[in-house]
């Protein structure tokens, strides 16, 4: 539904700031694709070629077989878009506004209040529809938004940073406008296409089916969250806490040299000990924590449980990670830009 | 043009959602009687015609409309809803023809509402309904000239300040471009076809025919050419500066 074709983008002059460098995607229905990347990567600066609001350097996207470059007015009907900050006219009342998009959408009469109705129930703006936006709270002017992008129920949602600055509830209530909005297709059955853009991970695990992470103008890594986390060196990583751990002899061992001895076990994070005074929870005495890091993401859970029974020790805790998403951004966007101030 | 109507009909409204309008349209008609009855001598002069009335208007809009013009754009620029407007399938050119519409339209309303003034010369005497027909027209083209020279700044900034006083600074050029003081200035090194051309673009001297009723085609083509000349450039602008 979306295809962006190796779209650029240099700020200026020929010397200017080059913002996006050469990417290409594909985004199909019923995908939600969260688009992360730093300040400055050239998040927004994609979408707002693909929405037709700049053109770009070279390169182009189609979005529902239609080309930003060649007619921007047909990509800009079938998409919903909600810019960065959720900006709306604030002298307008959340009613008139929508009245205002609807027309501009080409909706009149009974078919226009049909659509308003319908958005202003979908993200609950019934309360404050006479109220100028002006008045209105974060988390309202950002419903705004979303009501203007999805009234005309469009195939493709672009949405910059839908949830920055809103409180957790809020962010809350606004991922479950979109989750609704990915899975519940109202006009078609292939469902739509979803981009968002957001720096917060735990979004693209709330809502997103697909990440893609750029840096410097440049896709570093496409895939789903599931496959983004495997890339962690938490990666199937065992975190465990010990009751006052003995060694074969009976006498007091040390967790993290034990375990060491795992085949697949890479690093050790020796988190130390910690005592805890008896109690009606359990017995006292020394807790030691550590976290094994695997080699090349094997799953050590099956190794590190039997070692525990064969020296009998009394297990507190013990978790597997799935990887952390932040760690791999970190990790991918930093190397990206060491090898750029490198170049 | 699509789009263009909605457009249209936002930003005129606009203008109602807001003090702007009421506090522009009180300050019109006040400072507009004030020029016609206490500076112009409307009634010592004893003659049932407008010419007093529509003489000030130049002097008038120079401060009023780049009040008007100053916001259209540089305020979208400003708040980022120049995103949103732009990203609506609205083409370009319906974006800037309807707002540059509706800031005209604003002002006919005003020049409108100075009606009472035109029953007062109907009741007192036997005015020229032509004469005085002409010169609202030619107010009104005067007026719709100075926005079109205002949206242009407008769109070029973000700062209403900035499109205000170089708006002012502009139009004054063009009002007194045919006066004396300034051929003077400039008589010195420019030849005589350059003076000749910067005199006939006067604003005040095309007003001036046209408000004593002489409705030249040339004026009027004149004062239509500059607004289609500067809503074009305004285009121009604002797809050139929205990404900044």
């Amino acid at each position: 539904m979306i295809s962006i074709q190796n779209i650029s983008k240099r700020y200026g002059s020929s010397s200017g700031i080059l913002a996006v460098d050469g990417i290409s995607l594909e985004v199909g229905p019923g995908e939600v694709l969260g688009f992360l990347g730093p300040n400055g990567a050239g998040k927004s600066t994609t979408m707002k070629m693909v929405t037709g609001f700049l053109t770009p350097t070279s390169g182009t996207a189609r979005v529902c077989g239609h080309d930003v470059v060649d007619d921007p007015v047909s990509v800009k009907a079938s998409i919903g878009y909600l810019p960065e900050g959720a900006p709306n006219y604030p002298d307008m009342t959340p009613w008139s506004f929508l009245d205002f998009i609807a027309q501009v959408r080409g909706f009149s009469g009974a078919e226009k209040r049909r659509r308003i109705d319908s958005v202003v129930e979908k993200v609950q703006l019934r309360g404050v529809l006479r109220q100028p936006i002006d008045t209105l709270s974060k988390g309202f002017k950002r419903r705004v938004g979303l009501a203007q992008a999805m009234l005309h129920e469009p195939p493709v949602l672009i949405l910059d940073e839908p949830t920055d600055g809103l409180d957790p509830n809020q962010k809350h209530e606004v991922r479950n406008v979109i989750r609704a909005l990915a899975s519940h297709p109202d006009r078609d059955q292939a469902g739509r296409a979803v981009v968002l853009s957001t720096h917060i991970l735990e979004e693209v695990d709330a809502v997103c089916t697909r990440a893609v992470i750029i840096a410097k103008g440049k896709v570093l890594v496409d895939g789903t969250p599931a496959q983004l986390r495997a890339m962690s060196k938490y990666h199937n990583a065992v975190t465990i806490t010990v009751v006052s751990p003995a060694g074969p002899g009976g006498e007091p061992a040390s967790v993290a040299g034990e375990l060491a001895s795992i085949k697949w076990v890479g690093e050790i994070e020796d988190q130390g000990v910690r005592h805890v005074a008896p109690s009606a929870a359990g017995p006292g005495g020394p807790r030691q924590t550590c976290t094994l890091v695997p080699k090349g993401g094997r799953p050590l859970l099956a190794e590190v449980t039997s070692l525990c029974k064969a020296r009998g020790w009394a297990v507190e805790t013990i978790g597997v990670e799935t990887g952390r998403l932040d760690d791999v951004f970190r990790d991918l966007t930093t190397r990206a830009r060491s090898e750029g101030g490198a170049s | 043009m699509r789009g263009l109507l909605p457009v249209f009909r936002r930003e005129l409204a606009g203008y109602f959602n807001t003090p702007v309008a009421l506090v522009f349209i009180v300050i019109f008609l006040f400072l507009a009687g004030i020029f016609t009855f206490q500076i112009g001598e409307f009634y010592e002069a004893g003659q049932a015609d407008l010419v007093r009335f529509f003489t000030f208007h130049p002097w008038l809009y120079l401060f009023l409309i780049p009040a008007v013009s100053m916001r259209v754009w540089a305020e979208e620029r400003k708040t980022g809803t120049i995103e949103l407007l732009l990203t609506l399938p609205v083409s370009l050119s319906a974006a800037v023809v309807g707002k540059f519409l509706a800031a005209w339209a604003f002002t006919a309303l005003a020049l409108a509402l100075t009606f009472p003034l035109w029953v007062t010369v109907n009741y007192l005497g036997d005015p020229d309904n032509g004469v005085i027909l002409a010169g609202y027209l030619g107010s009104l083209l005067m007026a719709g000239a100075f926005l079109a020279i205002g949206s242009c700044i407008s769109a070029a900034t973000k700062s209403q300040v900035i499109a205000f006083i170089v708006t002012v600074v502009l139009c004054l050029l063009f009002m007194l471009a045919g006066f004396r003081p300034v051929q003077a200035f400039v008589s010195g090194w420019l030849p005589l076809e350059a003076l000749q051309v910067l005199a006939g673009f006067s604003f005040l001297a095309r007003f001036e025919s046209i408000s004593k009723g002489v409705l030249d085609l040339r004026d009027v083509l004149f004062f239509a050419s500059i607004i289609g000349v500067f809503v074009a450039a305004t285009g121009v602008v604002v797809s050139m500066k929205k990404a900044v």
